[in-house]
C-alpha cells in the first residue's frame, strides 16, 4: 500500500483521485489518452433506466472560473451500459468503476440500481438525487431528507455493493439531507453536484442555454464545495467523498483536510484531459511540501 | 487527439470582420480537412473551437471572426505568445467520397476549412469547384489562396457588391459528383436540398470538452444522438435531421 492509498467503504484506491459523473463518459475517449487504470478509480456517466437524449442544446455555457451544463443525463439507458460500455471498459479499466445512477421515481432507481449492483465491474453505486437539469425527478429527491431517505431505503433493499449518495448543494440545509441517507443506511456521501445557475446572452438578450438554468461548477465553486464537505463530515460517520471546483494535487489535500476521504474531479477533465494524471502525478511532491506522510492521515485533519 | 504547445507566427486581420491566425507546432495530430482545434485562452475556462484552416507539418492557420470576449482576446496575442492547443479532434471531410468534380461550397468562417480541404483534393486529383458566400465584398476572405491553388472559386454576396448577387445556392447550378459545405446551418440546409449528389455538412455545437465526454454538444441524427465533437463535427447528408 502505497502513501497515496486511501479506503472507499472497505474497497482500497491506489490513489484519492476519481474523474466525476458526467465529465469522463464511460472512460473509453481517455483510454485513448493515457492509461486510466492510474485512477482510483472513475464515476461513470449518470445512467438512467431507458435511454435519453437529453435537454436541447446548446447544454453549455461559460462561466468565470467555470462552466455551466444543462446535459439533462444523456445516456444510452442501463441496458445498453450493461451489453456494451461496461464490456468495452474491461478492455482498459480493470479497478472497480462507480456506476452512477439517476432516475425519475424511486422505482426506476431501483431498478438501475439493481442491474448495476450485479455487474462484477461495478464496485459502488453512486446513486445521483441531485442533477439540477431534468424535471421531475433528479434533484428534487435530493433536496427533501424525507424523499432522499426513500430512495436510499429502497436502493438498500435491492443491492449489495456499497451505496454512495450524492448531494444537491441546491439545498439551506445539507447536513439534514446528509444525515436522512446515513440514517436510511447510506455507506457513503459524495457532494457537491452542480450549483443551479444561469446566463443570458447579451446580443440576443435571451438565457444561453435551452434549458434556461444549468449546473455551475468547476474552480468558482470549490469554496462552497469544501464549506459543504466539510458541515457534512463533521455531522455523519459515514465517509464523505468531496468534489466541486478540484483541479489540483492541493485542491485534494484542502478537501481531504475538509475531511473528504477520497476526491472527484469533474469540469477539470473536460478543460484538460489530462487533469487526473497530472494531479496524480503531482500529488508526491505537493505532499512532500506540506509534511504529508501518508495521504490518510490527513483526512478531517482541518476540525482538529 | 493530440494535445500540445503551440506558438502564435501571426496574427493579423483579414478584413474588419475576421482574423488569421498562424501557429507553429506539432501539427501529427491532424489526419483530414475539416478537424478542428480547441484551443485555451488564458483568463479562460473553456476552450475555444476553430476549424483548421490548412496545415501542414509543423504549422497550422485558424481564420476566425471576433464575436464575443474570447475571440476578441485572441484578437490581442502578439506574435510569439504559446498556446495550449488540442488538435486533430473531430472525424474531417471523406475525400475519398468525393468523384471527380466535388463541389466545395464555404459560407463566412465556413469558408476556412474549405482551403485546406481544396488543397488535398487536388493532390488527390479531383477536380474541386468552389462557391464561396458571403454578405458583402468587405467580408472577403481566403480568395488569393484559393487563387494560389489555381482555382477560381465563385463567390455570392448577399447584397451583389461582390461576384453574384445572392446566396451560395445561386451559384450551384454546375454538375458535381460530391459537395461539402460548412457555413451557418440555414445555407447548409439549402445546399443540401438543391444539391441533387450526395455531400458531407459540418455543424457547430456549443461544447464543454470538444473530445466526446460530456456530451455537452449532441445532435439527434437518423441514427440517433451523435456528438459533433466526435462522431462529426462532418456528417453525411443522409443522416441529418433538421431543426423545425
Ligand atoms: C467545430 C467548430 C468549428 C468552428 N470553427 C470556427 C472557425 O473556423 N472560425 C470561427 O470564426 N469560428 C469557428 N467556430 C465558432 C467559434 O468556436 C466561436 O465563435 C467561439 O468559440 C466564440 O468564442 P467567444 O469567446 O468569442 O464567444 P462567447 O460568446 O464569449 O463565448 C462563450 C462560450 O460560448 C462558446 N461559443 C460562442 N459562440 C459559439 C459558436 N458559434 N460555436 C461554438 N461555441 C460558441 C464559446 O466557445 C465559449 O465557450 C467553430 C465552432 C465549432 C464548434
Ligand atoms: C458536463 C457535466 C455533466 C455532468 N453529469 C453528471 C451526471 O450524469 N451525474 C452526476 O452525478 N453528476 C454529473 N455532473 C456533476 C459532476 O459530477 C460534479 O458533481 C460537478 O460538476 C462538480 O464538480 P466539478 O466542479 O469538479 O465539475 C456533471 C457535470 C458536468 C460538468
Ligand atoms: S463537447 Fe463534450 S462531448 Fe462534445
Amino acid at each position: 500500500m502505497g502513501r497515496l492509498s486511501v479506503s472507499l467503504c472497505g474497497i482500497e484506491l491506489d490513489n484519492p483521485v476519481i474523474p466525476a459523473s458526467g465529465t469522463f463518459g464511460y472512460g473509453c475517449e481517455f483510454a485513448e489518452l493515457y492509461d486510466i487504470n492510474c485512477l482510483g478509480t472513475f464515476s461513470f456517466k449518470g445512467t438512467t433506466r431507458e435511454a435519453r437524449f437529453g435537454n436541447p442544446t446548446p447544454r453549455i455555457a461559460e462561466a468565470y472560473a467555470g462552466m455551466l451544463n444543462a446535459v439533462g443525463l444523456q445516456n444510452p439507458g442501463v441496458d445498453a451500459v450493461i451489453a456494451e460500455e461496461l464490456p468495452r471498459l474491461a478492455q482498459v479499466f480493470h479497478k472497480p468503476v462507480i456506476a452512477n445512477v439517476s432516475g425519475f421515481s424511486v422505482e426506476e432507481y431501483v431498478e438501475v440500481c439493481r442491474k448495476l449492483d450485479a455487474q462484477p465491474q461495478v464496485g459502488w453505486l453512486e446513486v445521483n438525487i441531485s442533477c439540477p437539469n431534468v424535471h421531475g425527478g433528479g434533484m428534487s429527491f435530493g433536496t427533501d431528507p424525507n424523499a432522499a431517505a426513500e430512495v436510499v431505503r429502497a436502493v438498500k433493499a435491492v443491492t449489495t455493493k456499497p451505496v454512495i449518495v450524492k448531494l444537491s448543494p441546491n439545498v439551506t440545509d445539507i447536513v439534514s439531507v446528509a444525515k436522512a441517507c446515513e440514517d436510511s443506511g447510506a455507506d457513503a456521501i459524495s457532494l457537491i453536484n452542480t450549483v443551479m445557475a444561469m446566463r443570458i446572452d447579451l446580443k440576443t438578450r435571451r438565457p444561453v442555454l435551452a434549458n434556461v438554468t444549468g449546473g455551475l461548477s468547476g474552480p468558482a465553486v470549490f469554496p462552497l464545495a469544501l464549506r459543504m464537505v466539510w458541515q457534512v463530515s463533521k455531522a455523519v460517520k459515514i465517509p464523505v467523498v468531496g468534489l466541486g471546483g478540484v483541479s489540483s494535487a492541493e485542491d485534494v489535500i484542502e478537501m481531504m483536510l475538509a475531511g473528504a476521504s477520497a476526491v472527484q474531479v469533474g469540469a477539470a477533465n473536460l478543460r484538460n484531459p489530462y487533469a487526473c494524471r497530472e494531479i496524480i502525478e503531482n500529488f508526491p511532491a505537493v505532499m512532500d511540501r506540506y509534511g504529508i506522510e501518508n495521504i490518510k492521515d490527513i483526512i478531517g485533519g482541518a476540525h482538529g | 487527439m493530440k494535445q500540445g504547445i503551440f506558438t502564435v507566427t501571426g496574427n493579423s486581420p483579414l478584413n474588419a470582420r475576421y482574423a488569421r491566425l498562424a501557429l507553429s507546432g506539432d501539427t501529427s495530430g491532424i489526419s483530414a480537412p475539416g478537424q478542428f482545434v480547441e484551443l485555451s485562452l488564458p483568463g479562460f475556462f473553456l476552450r475555444r473551437p476553430f476549424s483548421v484552416c490548412d496545415w501542414d507539418s509543423s504549422s497550422l492557420t485558424l481564420v476566425y471572426e471576433s464575436v464575443g470576449k474570447g475571440t476578441r482576446a485572441l484578437r490581442e496575442l502578439p506574435a510569439g505568445t504559446r498556446l495550449d492547443l488540442l488538435t486533430g479532434l473531430g472525424k474531417g471531410f471523406d475525400l475519398s467520397r468525393a468523384g471527380a468534380e466535388p463541389l466545395l461550397i464555404g459560407g463566412g468562417s465556413g469558408v476556412s476549412p474549405m482551403l485546406g480541404l481544396a488543397r488535398r483534393l487536388l493532390e488527390s486529383g479531383a477536380r474541386p469547384r468552389i462557391i464561396l458566400g458571403f454578405n458583402t465584398r468587405d467580408e472577403l476572405i481566403l480568395l488569393e489562396d484559393f487563387h494560389a491553388l489555381g482555382l477560381s472559386p465563385t463567390v455570392t454576396t448577399a447584397d451583389g457588391s461582390f461576384g453574384i448577387r445572392g446566396f451560395v445556392t445561386e451559384a450551384m447550378s454546375v454538375p458535381h459528383s460530391f459537395f461539402y459545405t460548412c457555413g451557418p446551418e440555414a445555407m447548409m440546409r439549402a445546399v443540401a436540398e438543391k444539391s441533387p449528389v450526395s455531400g458531407q455538412l459540418s455543424f457547430d455545437a456549443r461544447m464543454g470538452c470538444g473530445f466526446g465526454a460530456c456530451m455537452g454538444c449532441a445532435r439527434m441524427t437518423v441514427n440517433g444522438p451523435k456528438r459533433v465533437c466526435r462522431d462529426g463535427p462532418v456528417f453525411d447528408k443522409e443522416e441529418i435531421v433538421w431543426a423545425d
